[in-house]
């Protein structure tokens, strides 16, 4: 008994940590309606400026002011930036834009950051808290330092007083309305953009103000220390379905006091590495768990606007009607393309550069997994790495320990790989939308920190050796035969997808996207169908991951690290939805910019690779903003611009006076019930 | 009837006021004056574009052309909270009320701005008081409410404070006649505090017993101007070109 009040006792400092990071995501969505994964990336940037602000060795500056430089006026200037810049204009856009915008952000603000010359070098040294360590409580045979003393009491009043804000105060009654229809708000006589930058401003504070207390829990200031937290406090967050403050701040301590009970009464019962993975594990299986079995939290769906009817109407997606000619033309044009490319790069380019399209093609196949999810399901699935990573590791112990031919072995990872994606897809028998893609953030999360460093699973301190393959007798041990290999798997994987897509599978899920109600009325299991897309979708990233480990020949830790982490993963879906999410070239074109970008930038600006890395990192999360306006991806918008053109000066030399048909009655432009297949191969 | 310094002298002047939703067009260049202290009623079928003329009052949407003065101020293209600042209260139609607020937070988010906290209590009260469902209901999401509730609370809000000029769009749908009768009574009651009323109103009987001006659209345009004759009488200007 004695035990257990000291385990919780322990598990306060910890759980007023989660609470703190949970109130900030409460309070964003609450007052935006934005789920706001970037809030990690926010902290970050004001306990950055806080320690260079602080440091010895650069300015030194003396707390108080460096306090409030940080977090009284860079935060709230951040949250007034990015909602005049962006927020401001999706108020009223579909949640999943709103998620897509804040992933941009996520993957963009801290490359930023790391361009900032203040934070050239990238060694960091360990950041001080506020308090000095000299502060110390002891409770019994406790010891609080004075950091956890700040944490715990900064937790206490921000709960209180953010509950005063919004139970008792008029701004936080209209910070609750704003979000839920600012139109209606503004009939109230309020100006709903102002209570909205306010809002941003707020919640911007707030995400600085955490970032600076809770900086000394980590070895080095980092941003992915920061994500990893906040997708753990997302558990108690979401048992506060994202709008209570005070189950949020509950489930954050109860978060914390599981933590330290686990480490203390599992480390008697199982072997310690089993004990402090399940210790590691629990924000995620929490978070897991809450999403698949709370009651009620199917509900809360986001309530919507009463005067959407105002909008004009989203302009329909039109699908270009083009002559047969034309069609043959663009068809035959893409098979050159492809042909002549594979052939260009299989002969003229240097052992480098063949490397890099080689990894670029690999990653188209992966990417076509986000085609099958995003594109045809119409759900968000931040795990696609993991996906590809359990793909490249069952590939490897089969290769490996058991000797099994490569492709065997690649086809087995696969097909397992699919299990995993059906399994991770449980929840989406009852939610979708942006609670769906926090339980593949919270697997994703889970499975970088807790489930790959066992040693049985990455093959320990030694890489796992992997073989190339060995196909009727061709022996494709070069890169060169291995390129040739790999654009067969990608003719192939595509096809595939364009099978599905086309398909009764594909009709089911263009259904369930367009409305899950609907769907239901006509006899398909909604539930069933984003589950049949998550095995699909899990299976072909599990295929191109295989392949990654074949093509690098080993697969482990290190390969892990370089490839397949979760951050590189939303960077890819980033990637994929900004460029395209519903067409095969959107997949193909963010493979190979993914890999021949940061190269290119390197080599042609003589850049050093991770600055290299970095601004392009930051580009293409910049490019998600893009989004909002054309969820149909970049590439398909100028295609469709291209063709419109086309068409129109074809129709205009045919019947010899300029565009006689301003009123748009002729049906080159018809409405989006059917795309056809050349869509997917147009020009470019 | 415009004075001499050219501003008009009705409470509201509409004049070519030209309306769209992004490419497609909805009101073509309307004109009609809603004179103070009494009830305009604007009728016409569905799809005549009353509601946009509404919402262009109001400042939901901007129009494309025209004008609409208030008071002598034009505020066509204004934001809509400086609108209802200025004394123009819509009560949109359909459900429109806050689902993720309480009935009570509904009623005091269009209460507070011209009430200090003692004044909004008796506000309160007397919503309470019109409306005694929702009293019963006050702690309840207004999304839980059924469709005739949520009407109640959306005219509550309007209703109990009113405003300079009261636009209502669609107010007997999906009321109950007796509740509708009340509300009409209402209505006529506020009319004698100097409320100046714009009703909007598919159930033309009920309107036309209020109203002492009538303007009857149809496809985006005005066709009638004028006294409420009957109501079969002003039924054949509904059919004008359909």
């Amino acid at each position: 008994m004695n035990h257990l009040v000291e385990y919780l006792i322990r598990g306060i400092p910890i759980g007023c940590v989660f609470a703190l990071v949970a109130v900030g995501i409460v309070l964003t969505y609450k007052t935006s309606g934005v789920l706001n994964l970037a809030f990690g990336a926010q902290a970050y940037v004001s306990a950055a400026t806080f320690y260079v602000l602080r440091d010895p060795a650069r300015t030194n500056w003396p707390m108080v002011p460096a306090l409030i430089v940080s977090v009284l006026l860079l935060a709230p200037a951040l949250g007034w930036l990015l909602d005049r810049v962006l927020y401001r204009h999706l108020r009223t856009a579909p949640p999943v834009a709103k998620l897509v915008t804040s992933l941009g952000l996520l993957v963009a603000i801290p490359e930023l950051v790391k361009l900032d010359f203040l934070l050239g070098a990238t060694q960091k040294p360990r950041p001080p808290g506020i308090a000095t360590e000299s502060i110390v409580l002891t409770l019994g045979n406790i010891r609080l330092d004075g950091n956890q003393v700040v944490t715990i009491v900064a937790a206490a009043v921000s709960v209180g007083g953010l509950t005063l804000l919004f139970r008792a105060t008029n701004l936080g009654l209209q910070m609750r309305a704003v979000v839920e229809s600012p139109r209606m708000t503004e009939l109230a006589g309020v100006n709903a953009d102002a209570v909205g930058t306010f809002s941003w401003m707020l919640s911007s504070f707030f995400a600085g103000l955490a970032g600076v207390l809770l900086a000394p829990l980590f070895g080095q200031l980092n941003s992915l220390d920061y994500l990893t937290l906040l997708v753990a406090a997302l558990a108690a967050a979401a048992f506060g379905r994202l709008v209570s403050i005070p189950v949020a701040v509950a489930g954050g301590l109860g978060l914390g006091f599981a933590q330290n009970l686990a480490a203390g009464y599992l480390n008697d019962l199982l072997p310690e590495v089993l004990a402090t993975s399940i210790r590691q594990a629990l924000p995620f299986l929490a978070l897991f768990l809450v999403l698949l079995l709370l009651p009620g939290i199917r509900r809360t769906k986001e309530s919507t606007d009463p005067l959407a009817g105002v909008d004009p109407p989203p302009p329909a997606p039109v699908a270009a009607v083009r002559s047969r000619g034309l069609t043959i033309a663009t068809r035959v044009t893409g098979a050159v393309a492809v042909g002549g490319g594979t052939l260009v790069t299989a002969t003229l380019l240097d052992p480098f550069w063949l490397r890099i399209v080689t990894q670029g093609v690999i990653l188209a196949v992966i990417l076509l997994s986000v085609l099958v999810v995003t594109g045809l399901a119409g759900q968000i699935s931040l795990c696609q790495a993991s996906f590809a990573a359990i793909g490249a590791l069952i590939t490897a112990h089969l290769a490996s320990r058991m000797g099994m031919s490569v492709l065997l072995a690649i086809a087995i990872g696969a097909a397992a790989t699919a299990i995993v994606g059906a399994l991770v897809a449980l929840p989406a028998l009852r939610i979708g939308g942006i609670h769906l893609a926090l339980a593949t953030l919270a697997f994703a999360v889970m499975f970088e920190t807790v489930i790959m460093p066992i040693d049985s699973v990455n093959g320990g301190s030694r890489q796992l050796r992997v073989p190339r393959p060995l196909l009727f007798g061709i022996d494709f041990a070069s890169d060169k035969a291995f390129f040739v290999l790999t654009v067969a798997c990608l003719c192939l994987a595509a096809g595939a997808v364009l099978l599905l897509k086309y398909g009764t599978t594909g009709r089911f899920l263009d259904a369930v996207r367009g409305s899950e109600i609907a769907a239901a009325s006509i006899g398909i299991s909604p539930g069933k169908a984003k589950i049949v897309a998550f095995a699909i979708s899990a299976a072909i990233a599990g295929f191109g991951g295989g392949l990654l480990a074949s093509f690098e020949k080993q697969m482990g830790s290190t390969t892990y690290q370089g490839n397949f982490s979760f951050v590189v993963g939303l960077v890819w879906v980033v990637l994929v939805i900004t460029l395209g999410s519903r067409t095969v070239q959107g997949a193909v074109n963010a493979g190979l910019s993914f890999m021949l970008f940061p190269q290119l930038l390197e080599k042609g600006l003589h850049l050093s690779g991770s600055v290299a890395q970095t601004i392009a990192f930051a580009l293409f999360g910049l490019g998600a903003m893009t989004y909002a306006k054309h969820p149909e991806g970049i590439i398909d918008a100028q295609t469709r611009r291209a063709v419109n053109a086309i068409m129109r000066r074809l129709r205009r030399t045919r019947v010899g006076t300029p565009d006689s048909d301003p009123e748009g009655k002729s049906p080159t432009v018809v409405a989006p019930t059917s795309v056809s297949a050349a869509d997917l191969w147009g020009s470019p | 009837m415009n004075s001499a310094d050219g501003t008009p002298a009705a409470l509201l002047e509409v004049r070519d006021l030209t309306a769209s939703y992004g490419p497609f067009k909805a009101v073509f260049g309307v004109s009609f004056s809603v004179p103070g202290g009494r009830a305009t009623a604007l009728l016409g079928p569905n799809g005549a574009g009353k509601t946009t003329v509404a919402r262009a009052i109001s400042g939901l949407i901007s129009p494309e052309r025209g004008h609409i003065w208030f008071n002598g101020t034009d505020i066509a293209g204004q934001r809509a909270y400086r609108i209802a600042r200025l004394g123009i209260a819509h009560a949109t139609e359909g459900r429109s009320v806050f689902a993720s607020l309480t009935v009570e937070e509904n009623l005091s988010l269009a209460f507070r701005r011209n009430a200090k906290r003692a004044a909004l209590a008796a506000k309160l009260a007397s919503a309470y008081d019109l409306f005694p469902r929702l009293g019963e209901r006050r702690s309840q999401l207004a999304g839980t409410l059924s469709g005739g509730e949520q009407r109640m609370l959306s005219l509550a809000r309007v209703l109990v404070d009113p405003p300079k000029l009261l636009v209502v769009d669609e107010l007997s749908l999906g009321l109950a006649p007796v509740i509708v009768s009340e509300v009409y009574e209402k209505l006529a009651l506020i009319k004698t505090q100097g409320t100046t009323l714009l009703i909007i109103e598919q159930y033309v009987e009920q309107a036309l017993k209020i109203a002492d001006d009538a303007v009857v659209m149809n496809r985006g345009e005005v066709v009638y101007a004028g006294p409420p004759t009957t109501a079969d009488e002003l039924a054949s200007h509904f059919l004008i070109g359909s």
